[in-house]
């Protein structure tokens, strides 16, 4: 089971950066990274995936991670229970003869159709990786023209979770400490 | 209303409410609202170095003195990029220093301005944090903020890159007085309950345990605990090159430093041991030797205050994420004297034949290296002097036969290896010992050419430091390892050296120079009476090695020992 992680981090230009040049200084290998905002302003959400598996090893990178002052809670959801989502966008060559065959298997995938022209067509599919290169595979023989997916999305399922985001909110407001 | 201050203000006045008194830098024209707003306030003394790198070094040798944060300044580009040597120095051996260096405006970064370099974004890989200021607002809390994130925790250096309109723009001045609070750190860690008592339980079943100490028990002030476990347990202790001075030197159970040039017994007994206590040392490669085969029968303990180290290079049965000091308090009251004596005599023995083999005892009129050192110690061991070494074979031969017996007196790069380092170390730690504690720098040819110009900035500032270049004419310990491992082949490593007499006149700094070993006395004496700054060349052995060696990635018992004599 490759190591998945979620991180809470503060808002600030950087950050990015500073992740990204731990994980290659250190030498662990990003296998996927998504960063987008929280629930909580001020406070941005990552979730990364590396292909870490030993649970020692594991911690190493956790607590690299969470010594970057601007990382505010790291996660090992590895072992939860998580729901874990991709998205792609496929364009395929398509013309009018094939393109009800692709609409099938796109349907088969709970995939959809954003866009068709009169050579191609864009299938827009979320799921976990495997659900991805599962439709992938299928689509290849009508040729792929091209791909985008994001990196891997992670949340833990049910309603316990280790920490309270709403605990951050003061900082993501400068806490008052900051003259604007 | 607040009075309005300008950031090169706010700067200096966040400096003073830090406690800095003094700090070591170089002007520039991205700074030069900050250099100018000092000389407004002459609570604080400016130290000019002749390079950006000197500087930090300096900052560091400061703040390894006293464990205050050092102070280190420079102009944007080429002044900032310079002190990136000194900075990875500083991260590497967990020394707390602040680095505010200029940048150009911020209208003008990313533009490839004159001296511009996206300075956080170079330093960030080397830095325990960094900043680029954009807002004169943000100056005061960032500068606390950098303080209290240098010197907390473990330690290590922080950049603060600010823009000279940053630095010209005014704001209203309020220091903030509250605590800093960030919500992704916090370096108090503590042990649980469960931990110390799994701890407990192995440390008084061990029959061969050993305390490995390192840089960590002298950062969390904790050498007396170190110690007080240690005789209650009749537990031996090595330590790294860091830890050195942590353990009184002459204490029965301090077997000396561990490692590839460390002492045989040291090395023998952590093979040997069923247990090692490691105590804020991060199993560096140069003290483990090849990991599969390190202290393979032992259970390992493990505390460090940074949590990053825990399993990272050696697998430990326990480990603990806490200050030392308050883990070692934690656990003292229940560590239960025994009965080790075997376990003591067998490590007694090992020094022994050590001690037989020392090259001190050689009497065959050879002026050497580690002679000269060792004489040093002799000499100046009363006044428990600051001695700073340099990287290469002296440093190592000062780790063997300076008896360090008093922490903080052995400052050194240890991590980084940094040659270089010990001139500019030693005029920041100058600033920060005791006016009665006497600074003895011992440096080989090689490092002390990397940074010879700051021999200017001792002269200028009239700082009272001996300088004992140990001379062998060669890149000592790269040709040990072309003599061992290369087939003597001497790769670019015989180093001519200028007449280091005339040089130090040339100066203005005493000069003297020893070939016999006889003659050392004298000039110790010498360079010891002289208000300012000395410097003596010991003309010593060529082809001497520094023994025991461990060769990288051999197994730590396999040691290459001195020859007997």
């Amino acid at each position: 089971m490759k190591q998945t992680l979620i991180a809470l981090v503060e808002d600030k230009p950087g950050v990015l950066n500073r992740v990204a040049s731990l994980f290659r200084r250190r030498n662990f290998n990003i296998e996927s990274l998504a960063v987008g905002h929280s629930e909580t302003p001020g406070i941005s959400r990552m979730t990364i995936v590396t292909d870490e598996e030993e649970l020692l090893r594991r911690n190493v990178v956790r607590e690299n991670l969470f010594r970057l002052i601007n990382v505010i809670e790291v996660d090992d959801v590895t072992d939860q229970p998580t729901v874990v989502r991709e998205t792609a966008l496929i364009k395929v060559r398509a013309n009018a003869t094939k393109r009800a065959e692709i609409m099938n298997i796109a349907d088969i995938y709970r995939a959809r159709i954003v866009d068709v022209a009169t050579e191609s067509l864009i299938v827009e599919i979320t799921g976990d990786a495997d659900k991805i290169n599962s439709m992938t595979d299928l689509l290849k023989p009508f040729g792929i023209i091209e791909t985008a997916r994001t990196g891997a999305l992670a949340m833990t399922r049910g309603t316990v979770t280790p920490r309270d985001p709403a605990s951050y909110a003061k900082y993501a407001a400068g806490n008052g400490k900051r003259s604007h | 209303m607040a009075e309005m201050k300008t950031g090169a203000q706010i700067v200096i006045e966040c400096l003073i409410k830090e406690g800095v008194e003094v700090v070591f830098g170089y002007p520039g024209g991205a700074n030069l609202p900050i250099y100018d707003a000092m000389t407004f306030y002459p609570k604080i003394h400016h130290v000019l170095t002749r390079h950006e790198q000197g500087a930090t070094h300096a900052a560091d040798g400061y703040a390894r003195v006293t464990g205050q944060v050092g102070v280190a300044m420079a102009t944007s580009g080429p002044g900032a990029t310079n002190m990136v040597t000194g900075i990875a120095t500083a991260k590497m051996d967990s020394s707390p220093i602040v680095c505010i260096t200029g940048q150009v405006g911020t209208g003008a970064i990313g533009g490839d301005a004159f001296q511009e370099t996206d300075v956080t974004g170079v330093t960030l890989p080397v830095t325990k944090h960094n900043y680029l200021v954009t807002d004169v607002r943000d100056l005061a809390y960032t500068i606390k903020e950098a303080f209290y994130i240098a010197r907390t925790g473990r330690p290590g250096p922080v950049l603060i890159d600010i823009p000279k309109d940053v630095q010209n723009a005014k704001c209203e001045f309020v220091y903030p007085e509250d605590p800093i609070d960030l919500p992704g750190y916090h370096p108090a860690a503590r042990a649980t309950v469960a931990q110390v008592a799994r701890a407990l339980a192995l440390i008084n079943a061990a029959k061969k345990p050993v305390i490995l100490a390192g840089h960590g028990i002298l950062l969390s002030g904790a050498t007396g605990q170190v110690l007080e476990m240690a005789e209650k347990g009749s537990i031996p202790i090595t330590t790294t090159l860091l830890g050195i001075g942590g353990i009184p030197a002459g204490h029965p159970l301090n077997m000396g430093m561990m490692g590839m040039h460390g002492e045989a017994a040291a090395n023998q007994a952590i093979q040997e041991a069923d247990l090692l206590l490691a105590f804020g040392m991060r199993f560096d490669d140069r003290v483990t030797g090849k990991l599969a085969t390190y202290s393979p029968n032992s259970k390992k303990i493990h505390i460090d205050i940074d949590a990053s180290e825990l399993n990272k290079n050696v697998r430990v049965d326990v480990a603990i994420n806490a200050d030392l000091q308050v883990v070692l308090e934690q656990f003292n009251g229940d560590v239960e004297a025994a009965d080790r004596t075997a376990w003591l005599n067998a490590i007694r023995d090992w020094q022994e034949d050590s001690s037989q083999r020392d090259i001190i005892n050689s009497n065959d009129g050879i002026f050497r290296a580690a002679q000269a050192i060792f004489d040093v110690w002799k000499f100046t061991k009363d006044n428990n002097p600051v001695v700073v070494s340099d990287v290469g074979q002296h440093q190592m031969l000062e780790a063997q036969y300076f008896k360090h017996e008093k922490p903080h007196t052995l400052i050194t790069s240890g991590g980084l290896g940094t040659m270089g380092f010990s001139l500019p170390a030693a005029i920041g730690a100058r600033f920060g010992a005791p006016k009665g504690q006497e600074v003895w720098v011992i440096v080989g040819d090689g490092s002390i050419q990397m940074t010879i110009t700051e021999l200017m900035t001792a002269v200028q500032e009239n700082s009272n430091i001996n300088i004992c270049i140990i001379n062998n004419g060669y890149l000592g310990m790269v040709r040990q390892w072309q003599q061992l491992f290369y087939d003597e082949r001497y790769a670019e490593t015989p180093i001519l050296s200028p007449d280091y007499v005339k040089l130090a006149e040339a100066y203005g700094v005493q000069g003297l120079r020893v070939t016999k070993r006889e003659d050392t006395l004298a000039a110790l004496s010498a360079a010891k009476a002289h208000n300012g700054p000395s410097l003596i060349e010991f003309v010593v052995e060529q082809h001497d090695m520094v023994y025991p060696m461990v060769p990288a990635g051999a197994d730590l018992h396999q040691m290459i020992r001195r020859p007997t004599a």
